[in-house]
């Protein structure tokens, strides 16, 4: 000890000439930083009420709750986040996880009140004095919590595959399906969207645990169809998806086909325990018209109920639309008969080239089996009805697309050209690119359409498998006449569309004539929507039925129609798509089970 | 031993009492023989850090026996993160230690990534290492605080705190956080540096230095001070391995042991960190030490402000963090602390939450079995300041 020890701590009275550090003001001289975790907000028109939220905060402080005035759509939960704020600990693992971005934080330091109850509230519907402060915490782009990018799909590259009908997508193996998996926020979204509420995070859970059997015994719970719908469905849960707000959805629809394609079909009935089930059943007989989507979901539903079914295909082979509309590189048939040789095995019967109403008459149906249900689906073409398209060199998409696949010889022409922008045009088109190739070694087909390339109905990854496929897409034109010289077609004239509907949003096509286009053709394809074939029901039958908008048959939620043993789903009821018809022969089956069991 | 411990009233070796009588080497206490006067310090007291109390056995002023008494403060954040995804544990850990929450941060984070094989990219490691120093000065700020309190000159702890406050605006820009600042996740860290950040913080050092500069004044040139502190709670090398002391308690004793040094983690072996030692071993030498410590944090704070790059990502390419698997195994990773040796061992069994997870604080030795032996033949108004000057943090001790 010295005397500096001493003297020295004297010196601390400099500080008293030293302006105090205290801000006399800190709520208004100094803000939170910009970055300043606060309190919640919630913007209600990016929140799509997904609950990934919820399931991150480890305090269990974040409820997901209905709020008045948020309704239920596709791809809107309509449930928002509340917070308990006697229980959040602010580390923004909520705003961090927010797929959307909607949840974010004000920079503000206090919030009083006297009533405890104040401080459980709804962000967004909750009047609060930061609701439209600009800053605080927001989700950072460089730090990530869920992963945006979808695992790549392999395929086939363009060059090869435009020669030929082989399979595109080759499928996840067990390492990529496992990391896709991982992806999910398992908000649910997709099951509330998908037409079969196919209870989509249990099997992409199972996936995820690399536990197959389980994820198969999941599909077949709502779906009997994992191989058809895990190739071409069209994958509304994707479209939902919570990822899909900030990056890519989830491949859903890939995952699923990786589950059916992982296990043998002869695994199938010791997995989903249907060894009991064989073709000796005492039940009582459904008949089901039509071997597509919706009669076989009905078909095995009935089944593992233990009816007797019977399904009557006018075709030669199983798959309906699936085989005879979608071509073999986006759905192999051999595919389709594994679900169908599963069906099969348990005691389903099929009886092909039968067609009610010509080979046996739908009374007679009635006559032989209990109930009836009739999935015929979109088969015939419609037409533009614009001059010339009575030539015999203008063909329906659907019935060159059956041609295809019944094996018979198309006359291809070297010019062709496609009028319509659907998923149907898209197909004839690269299938027609195929059949060119093949034949002159070039593709010169063109397709076209009312709609602008931004509200083309076709999938986007379809048009651009198209044009890498050669394959000449000029969207936006709308047919005015088919020219015809000597009897040959030479060419389609267009002219730009303007609008599509009208102002009462019905369909009439508007057309810029100043505007016009010549697209050379030899040959063209109409493939502007499908219409249903119900000529089998007798004046008699149809004199019972009623019949709503587009000449649908009226049917209940279970798809029974007026006439009680007949029931009516799939594509002539509602979609047009694969897991519609799946949906409604899942619950058609319901149906006929109640009536039978009520009868 | 410097002479400055041959004080006429303490010292580890000097026989104050004759009290109490030992018998076979154990005290003989009896209290009814009216000697002795049985009493708690804490759990609510000044001169206590945190929530813990010492149960103490007094012969006039001179405590005989101290007994400490954890358990008012456990959360059991072990077993929280047994029920919790990994990336649910982040924001739980911060609590294990209030004044110094970041270590725990990294530490937890950096378990994860070592179980699940997963490379911080460079600028994550730089920004940690920024993070982990200036917790370092904010720690320090607080320790000042405390032990100047401890001898009633509360007027040093308003200042330090005071300064502490600035320095957790600055946490407050970078994380978003003052106190739990939740900076640091598996693979990174949440947030670049906002702009202007590294202008305010070289201000800051500036006046943080003019702060030390007046601390030494006042406290470290201080008759009072040395005069209690100096001699007050000998750590001697010996008892360094028997108790397992480390940090700044060990080194004021000539132990050479910081993590930062002996095991180099995040950037600090591209970092000039020295290793700041004394040879006394008592109250005052780590005071002395940890003011050196301050100053070489702040150093390195500049350096870090320096040499942090630009461009480039802070944080890894993760998997999804909600259903993040980490593959079976056991790590124990380990970082210097301001109390020392702060470790995290973890477990995991392949699934998506840990299996278990130990917390190593370095309060746990020094707060109960160090602070039991150092207690005794000491002046009872001397228990706050010998508690202060081990620089112990009960939320550590009772994860």
């Amino acid at each position: 000890m010295s005397l500096k020890d001493i003297l020295s701590p004297l010196r601390v009275w400099e500080r008293a000439a030293q302006k105090p550090w205290t801000i006399k003001d800190p709520i208004n001289d100094r803000p939170g930083a910009d970055n300043y975790r606060g309190f919640h907000k919630n913007d209600f028109s990016k929140c799509i009420g997904c609950g990934t939220c919820e399931e991150i905060c480890q305090n269990d402080s974040i409820d997901i709750v209905p709020v008045a005035g948020q309704e239920t759509v596709e791809g809107d939960s309509g449930l928002r986040p509340m917070i308990d704020y006697g229980r959040c600990c602010w580390c923004a693992l909520c705003v961090d996880v927010c797929p959307t971005g909607s949840l974010t934080m004000s920079n503000d330091y206090t919030w009083i009140s006297d009533n405890p109850e104040d401080y459980r509230f709804i962000p967004g519907a909750t009047e609060t004095k930061w609701q439209d402060s600009e800053a605080g915490y927001k989700r950072s782009p460089d730090m990530q919590i869920l992963n945006y990018e979808r695992v790549g799909m392999s395929e086939v590259e363009p060059g090869e595959r435009s020669r030929s009908f082989m399979e595109i997508v080759k499928g996840y193996n067990k390492e990529q399906a496992i990391l896709e998996a991982q992806r999910c926020v398992e908000c649910g979204l997709c099951v509330a969207t998908c037409p079969a509420h196919m209870d989509i995070p249990g099997y992409i859970a199972a996936v995820r645990d690399d536990n197959l059997d389980n994820a198969l015994r999941i599909l077949y719970e709502t779906n009997p169809m994992p191989e058809i719908c895990g190739r071409i469905c069209t994958h509304k849960c994707e479209t939902v998806c919570a990822l899909h707000n900030n990056g890519e959805p989830l491949a859903i629809r890939w995952l699923k086909r990786y589950i059916a394609d992982q296990i043998p079909s002869d695994k199938y009935k010791e997995i989903l325990g249907t060894e009991h089930l064989t073709d000796e059943k005492p039940g009582r007989k459904v008949a089901i018209i039509g071997a597509g989507p919706a009669g076989l979901s009905a078909g095995y539903y009935l089944a593992i109920m233990g009816y007797k079914t019977t399904i009557f295909e006018a075709l030669p082979e199983p798959g309906g639309m699936t085989r005879y509309g979608i071509p073999e590189y986006r759905l192999p048939y051999d595919q389709i008969d594994k679900d169908v040789e599963y069906l099969k095995s348990l005691g389903v019967q099929v009886q092909y080239n039968t067609r009610v109403g010509e080979d046996v008459s739908l009374e007679a149906l009635h006559g032989d089996f209990d109930a009836v249900f009739a999935g015929t689906g979109l088969h015939l073409g419609r037409s533009t009805r614009v001059p010339g398209s009575d030539h015999s060199r203008v063909y329906f998409a659907t019935d060159l697309l059956r041609e295809v696949t019944l094996g018979q010889e198309i006359d291809v022409a070297e010019n062709i050209v496609v009028i319509g922008g659907g998923n149907v045009a898209m197909d004839i088109t690269r299938t027609l690119a195929r059949l060119q190739n093949k034949k002159y070694g070039k593709v010169q087909v063109l397709a076209t359409c009312l709609e602008a390339e931004e509200d083309m109905p076709a999938d986007l990854e379809e048009i651009i498998e198209a044009r890498e496929e050669k394959a000449l897409i000029d969207p936006g034109w709308g047919p005015v006449n088919i020219e015809i010289k000597d009897g040959k077609i030479t060419g389609l004239h267009v002219a730009e569309c303007l609008s599509i509907f009208d102002e009462n949003g019905k369909f009439n096509p508007e057309f810029d004539e100043s505007s016009k286009k010549f697209f050379k053709a030899d040959m063209i394809v109409e493939s502007i929507g499908q219409g249903m074939d119900m000529s089998y029901l007798s004046e008699e039958i149809k004199s019972k039925l009623k019949f709503g908008r587009g000449n649908r048959v009226e049917v209940t939620e279970e798809f029974q129609s007026d006439l009680k043993w007949l029931f009516v789903g799939g594509d002539i009821i509602e979609g047009p798509d694969v897991i519609h018809g799946i949906a409604n022969g899942y619950r058609a089956a319901k149906g006929i089970d109640r009536f039978l069991t009520q009868k | 031993m410097s002479n400055l411990s041959k004080n006429k009233y303490k010292g580890y070796d000097a026989d104050r009492s004759k009290y109490p009588e030992t018998r076979n080497g154990e005290p003989v206490i009896d209290l009814d023989s009216h000697k002795f006067t049985k009493m708690w310090q804490g759990p609510q007291h000044p001169g206590v850090t945190g929530n813990m109390s010492v149960e103490i056995i007094v012969n006039g002023d001179e405590i005989v026996h101290a007994q400490t008494h954890v358990g008012y403060l456990h959360r059991g954040f072990e077993k929280l993160m047994e029920r919790r995804k990994y990336i649910q544990c982040f924001p739980l850990v911060c609590r294990i230690c209030v004044p110094e929450p970041d270590t725990n941060e990294y530490l937890v984070s950096a378990a994860m990534e070592e179980l699940a094989d997963i490379t911080v990219p460079e600028k994550a490691l730089w920004l940690r290492t920024l993070n982990l120093e200036m917790s370092r000065i904010a720690s320090y700020l607080m320790w000042i605080g405390g032990q100047a309190g401890s001898l009633g000159m509360g007027t040093i702890g308003q200042w330090t705190v005071g300064m502490r406050d600035f320095w957790l605006d600055l946490f407050e820009e970078m994380t978003g956080g003052r106190v739990y600042h939740m900076y640091m996740v598996p693979g990174g860290v949440r947030k670049d540096l906002p702009d202007g950040f590294i202008r305010k913080a070289r201000d800051l050092i500036v006046r943080t230095r003019k702060l030390l500069r007046d601390v030494e004044n006042s406290f470290l040139s201080n008759a009072v001070v040395k005069s209690r502190l100096q001699g007050l709670g000998v750590i001697t090398p010996d008892m360094v391995d028997e108790y397992g002391i480390v940090g700044p308690n060990a080194r004021s004793c000539g132990k050479e042991y910081d993590i930062r040094l002996n095991n180099p983690y995040l950037k600090y072996d591209e970092l000039d960190v020295k290793m700041i030692t004394s040879t006394v071993g008592d109250a005052f030498s780590r005071a002395q030490l940890r003011y050196d410590d301050i100053h070489q944090s702040l150093d390195l704070v500049s350096e870090i402000l320096k040499r942090i790059p630009v461009e480039g990502k802070i944080q890894a390419e993760m998997p999804n963090l909600l259903n993040w698997k980490i593959p079976a195994g056991q790590t124990y990773v380990k970082a210097e602390s301001t109390r020392g040796e702060h470790g995290f061992y973890m477990v995991s069994d392949g699934t998506d939450k840990p299996r278990r997870v130990f917390a190593r604080g370095a309060s746990y030795t020094h707060a109960i079995s160090v602070l039991e032996k150092l207690a005794q033949n000491i002046s009872l108004s001397d228990l706050a300041a010998l508690m202060v000057s081990l620089h112990t943090c009960p939320p550590e001790i009772e994860r």
